[in-house]
């Protein structure tokens, strides 16, 4: 009600006076602006700018000091050693075989867990899908033990199917980012279906799957991702130096050469990222939405 | 409400959409059941009882528990985590929403700054790990040689009980930027006429921050706090990483997760690993429900 008058009695006094020095401010708010974003800019190159400029240093420049920012001659050698002398192609090979099948057991298996939870009213739904939400917060630290005992059980110590057959039943996280884009689909042309006498399944495979790929896409890319940079399961199932994941493998590098082998090391470290960043700038817009959608509905 | 009274006399569509939900949620009930359900209890039961890795479980009551509480290690560990999540996740909070804002300020080359935030927090946390760990080298690092240049003579870091975990806190603000795409979005949600009403009324850059932005995100900032506090307190793989699975120096980086780790697959001692792990639960969950509680007043739920 008074914003129109106290905007009239507002707006003159700006133009007189206080004009300058606004325009001043608004010059300083800019200007420290950009600084801000800039120096935080810098914080996050600073690391990657560090790790390739290391990946390409000899022995000797990397105890130099001060430091030395571009080494000369590059040494590009460094890569080839990462696979000389640390079996680099074989780790990739074996991140693959994880990541491959997760990717798969992944979509294939949240898609329709998502599916019965978003587009069929069935009694008991909510009460269950109370309990997915709730394993969010369950941390994995409470149960992997229990876990490890089973799969020792099964003789799977060793073998990728501890990291894989998990991926086929289903993780709350994916169940609910595909339920709710579920969800935002129109009911009319599964309802239409329905009348025609198709089967739930017939709508899932026929309809919903087929408007869903910006969705799956999502599952699939952050599956990979889990997949590719996991620690900790390979470090509790793998032994098996020949079955090394990419993360132990590059881990057990940092634990096993001494200081002078830096740079190699790092060779591999800049290799084993390199993927991720690629899937990155392929998939930018899947991932920011991805990641927005993820986190908007809490 | 309805479906108590009509349990034992579903129609037949509603039968068949019993049947169909199931077996589509199949692969997550069974799963449920596997890996979380049976995991859960079998652990809660193992903490209560003595059991080395190659022998049987043996009833013994309370005793790991009242022992975690003589256990220096393990207080030591509590702290450490600690004092981890409550320097890591206020400062991710913090950094998260004022560069979210920065970015939302109609700043040039917008996406060119997103993707440089945002790219550290999908990179694999080994090589992360690894690099910082260089960078942090106190004599060839180049984060003393940085501080070095502005003449602060730099600490020691991962080498210094006192140092190692700050480096760990600072380390972890590498990886703000998914926490920065989230906040971001969600700014873009706030309504313009809020703002333009507010700035109709007079409302100062910091009034319209206090009173319209942040109540409006609140619900996402409550979600990011929860969830970064569950992670805070399970953070295990740079330290594991950059301590060789010590969390030297001097015990000094020792997670909750560690020693966890380090009693069940070092020490082989299962019960023992159980009760730590309840105990990290616990801590958990009294964490999560302590914010609700208090976020009740300070959350803004009307903004959909």
């Amino acid at each position: 009600m008074t914003a129109p008058l106290d905007l009239m009695a507002a707006e003159p006094r700006l133009q007189h006076a206080n004009a300058g020095a606004a325009r001043n401010w608004q010059l300083l708010g800019t200007v420290s602006k950009y600084l801000l974003l800039i120096f935080f800019g810098a914080f996050f190159v600073l690391p990657w700018f560090w790790m390739i400029s290391t990946s390409l240093k000899n022995a000797e420049e990397l105890a130099v000091y001060p430091i030395i920012w571009i080494p000369d001659p590059i040494r590009w050698d460094n890569y080839l050693e990462a696979f000389r002398r640390a079996e680099f192609a074989r780790f990739l090979g074996n991140t693959m075989l994880v990541a491959f099948p997760s990717v798969l057991g992944a979509v294939a298996s949240n898609a329709l867990v998502a599916y019965g939870f978003a587009r069929i009213r069935w009694p008991g739904r909510d009460l269950f899908f109370g309990m997915l939400l709730a394993t969010l917060i369950l941390p994995g630290f409470v149960t992997f033990i229990p876990l490890y005992l089973i799969f020792k059980e099964l003789n799977w110590i060793n073998t990728y199917l501890p990291l894989v057959v998990p991926t086929f039943f289903g993780n709350p996280f994916f169940v609910f980012l595909l339920r709710q884009f579920f969800m935002s689909l129109p009911e009319e042309l599964a309802d239409a279906a329905r009348v025609d006498g198709a089967s739930e399944l017939r709508i899932f495979s026929q309809i919903i799957l087929p408007l869903s790929r910006p969705a799956l896409a999502v599952v699939a890319l952050f599956q990979f991702i889990a997949s590719w940079n996991d620690y900790f399961g390979p470090l509790i199932y793998i032994n098996d130096k020949a079955l090394y994941t990419i993360s132990l493998g590059i881990a057990n590098m940092r634990a096993s050469y001494g200081f002078s082998n830096f740079a190699w090391i790092m060779a591999a470290t800049c290799m084993s990222v390199l993927p991720i960043i690629l899937l990155f700038f392929f998939a930018q817009r899947t991932f920011i939405e991805g990641i927005a959608l993820s986190g908007l509905k809490g | 409400m309805t479906t108590q009274i009509q349990r034992h006399t579903f129609s037949r569509s509603q039968r068949k959409a019993l049947l169909n939900g199931l077996l589509f949620t199949s692969p997550w009930i069974i799963g449920f059941l596997a890996f979380r359900v049976y995991p859960f209890f079998a652990s809660l039961y193992y903490s209560f009882t003595f059991y080395p890795i190659l022998g049987r479980p043996k009833w013994i009551g309370l005793d790991n528990y009242i022992n975690l509480f003589d256990d220096p290690r393990f207080l030591t560990s509590l702290y450490n985590t600690s004092y981890y999540a409550l320097g890591a996740v206020p400062l991710a909070t913090l950094v998260g929403i004022g560069l979210a804002m920065l970015l939302n300020s109609k700043v040039r080359g917008l996406s060119f700054f997103r993707t440089i935030y945002f790219l550290p927090s999908i990179t694999p946390v080994v090589a992360t790990a690894i690099v910082w760990l260089w960078m942090f080298d106190p004599i060839n690092g180049v984060v003393n040689y940085l501080l070095d240049l502005v003449g602060i003579q730099g600490p020691g870091w991962m080498g210094s009980p006192q140092w190692s975990k700050p480096a760990l806190i600072l380390m972890s603000l590498w990886g703000v930027g998914g926490a920065v795409v989230i906040y971001l979005a969600s700014l873009q949600d706030v309504p313009r006429e809020l703002l333009e009403a507010a700035e109709l009324d007079g409302a100062r850059w910091g009034q319209k921050v206090w009173f319209v932005i942040l109540p409006m995100i609140s619900p996402v900032i409550l979600f990011n706090v929860i969830t970064g506090i569950i992670g805070a307190f399970q953070y295990f793989t740079e330290a594991f990483i950059m301590t060789g699975g010590t969390g030297s120096p001097a015990d000094s980086t020792l997670m909750m997760s560690i020693y966890l780790y380090q009693s069940a697959f070092q020490y082989f001692k299962i019960g023992y690993a159980s009760a730590q792990a309840w105990m990290l639960f616990l801590i958990v969950i009294a964490f999560t429900m302590v914010l609700f509680r208090v976020s009740g007043r300070l959350v803004y739920y009307g903004g959909k």
